[in-house]
C-alpha cells in the first residue's frame, strides 16, 4: 500500500465547498442572534477545518496512528480551554461563595 | 522486495512505506505542537473577550471584512492548488507539480501583500498600540489589548506564512529538478501538510477578528 491519490474533481469539490462555507460565515456576521452568532460561526469555522484536515491533508486516508496523532492536539488544547474558562468565567462566583453564610443554596444569583 | 535498497530509503527505515508513515506522523506531532502555540494565543484571546466584550465588537469594526474575505478566499484557493501540487508530486510529474507550487506561492505572497496594506493602514489610522496609538475615549483599555491580539496573532500567522513560502519554493526547485518521485515524495507532501495548518489558523483568526461585532 502506498498514499492514497485523490482525484483532482475531489479537491475542486472541497475547495467549492470551503468557499460557499466562507460566505456563510460572512453573511453570519449580519445575522443578529446573540451568542448563537458565535456559536454558528465557530460551527462552520470549525466544518471548514475539519473539510482541510480531511482531504486536503488526507487525514480521511491515513492510519489510525494518524488520527490519534492528529487528534491529540486538539483535544488537548480543548482540555486547557475548558479548565482555564472554568477559572476564569467563576472567580466572582468563588468570591461571592466565601462571603456567603454556608447553606445558601442561591449561589449563581448575584 | 529485493535485497537492493531504494537510493532515497535513509539507513533507519526498513522500506519506503514505513518511512513515508514515519514523516507524516512526525508531521502530524509537530503540527499537534502548532495547534498549541496557536491555541495559547486564541486562550487569551477568549480571557480578554470575556472581560472586555464591547472593545472587541469595537475594535472589530476597524477591520476590513472585504479584505479579509478576499484573503481568506485567496489562502483557501492556494490551498487547494498545493493540495493539486502535492497529487501531481506522488503521481511522478514533478514538472506539472513544480507549476502548482509556483500558483501557491504566487497566492500566498498576494496574500501577505494585502495583510502588509492593511497593517500600513491602521499604521495610518494610529491603530498599532505601544507603536502609534491614540487612546479610544469609551475603551481606553480594551482596544489596545483587542489590537494587540490582532497583531501578535496575524503576525505570527503571516511569519508561518513568509517560511512557508522559503519551503514551497525549495519544493518548486526540487520538483522542477526531478528529485522527487512517485515513490519518495514525502518533503513535498509534509510542506502540503504545514500549508493546509496555515490556512486552518486563518480559517479561525477571520472570524474571530473580522467579524465579531458586525
Amino acid at each position: 500500500m502506498g498514499a492514497h491519490i485523490a482525484s483532482q474533481k475531489t479537491y475542486f469539490t472541497v475547495t467549492v465547498a470551503l468557499l460557499m462555507l466562507l460566505v456563510v460565515k460572512v453573511g453570519l456576521a449580519y445575522v443578529h442572534i446573540g451568542i448563537w452568532s458565535l456559536v454558528l460561526t465557530l460551527t462552520v469555522a470549525t466544518a471548514k477545518a475539519l473539510l482541510v484536515i480531511l482531504y486536503f491533508m488526507h487525514v480521511r486516508w491515513s492510519t489510525r496512528l494518524v488520527w490519534a496523532v492528529a487528534s491529540v492536539g486538539v483535544v488537548w488544547l480543548l482540555v486547557m480551554f475548558a479548565l482555564m474558562m472554568s477559572d476564569y468565567l467563576t472567580r466572582g462566583d468563588v468570591h461571592y461563595m466565601l462571603n456567603q453564610p454556608p447553606v445558601s443554596h442561591t449561589v449563581n444569583e448575584r | 522486495m529485493s535485497s537492493q535498497r531504494h537510493t532515497s530509503l535513509l539507513h533507519q527505515f526498513n522500506d519506503l512505506e514505513q518511512q513515508r508513515l514515519s514523516y507524516e506522523v512526525g508531521m502530524w506531532i509537530f503540527l499537534a505542537t502548532e495547534f498549541l502555540l496557536f491555541g495559547t494565543m486564541f486562550a487569551g484571546y477568549m480571557v480578554y473577550r470575556t472581560h472586555f466584550p464591547a472593545a472587541w465588537a469595537a475594535g472589530s469594526q476597524e477591520l476590513n471584512v472585504l479584505l479579509g474575505l478576499i484573503n481568506t478566499a485567496i489562502l483557501l484557493i492556494s490551498s487547494m492548488f498545493i493540495a493539486l501540487a502535492v497529487r501531481a508530486g506522488q503521481l511522478g510529474l514533478g514538472r506539472s507539480a513544480a507549476k502548482f507550487l509556483l500558483v501557491t506561492m504566487a497566492l500566498g505572497s498576494m496574500f501577505l501583500a494585502i495583510k502588509a496594506y492593511e497593517y500600513h493602514d491602521k499604521w495610518s489610522h494610529h491603530l498599532v498600540p505601544g507603536l502609534n496609538f491614540e487612546a479610544h475615549p469609551e475603551h481606553p483599555f480594551g482596544l489596545p489589548l483587542f489590537l494587540s491580539f490582532y497583531f501578535t496573532m496575524t503576525g505570527v500567522h503571516a511569519f508561518h506564512m513568509i517560511i512557508g513560502l522559503g519551503i514551497v519554493g525549495l519544493m518548486a526547485f526540487w520538483c522542477w529538478r526531478g528529485r522527487f518521485t512517485a515513490e519518495h515524495n514525502s518533503p513535498l507532501v509534509m510542506t502540503g501538510l504545514y500549508w493546509h495548518f496555515v490556512d486552518i489558523v486563518w480559517i479561525y483568526l477571520y472570524p474571530l477578528f473580522y467579524l465579531i461585532g458586525r
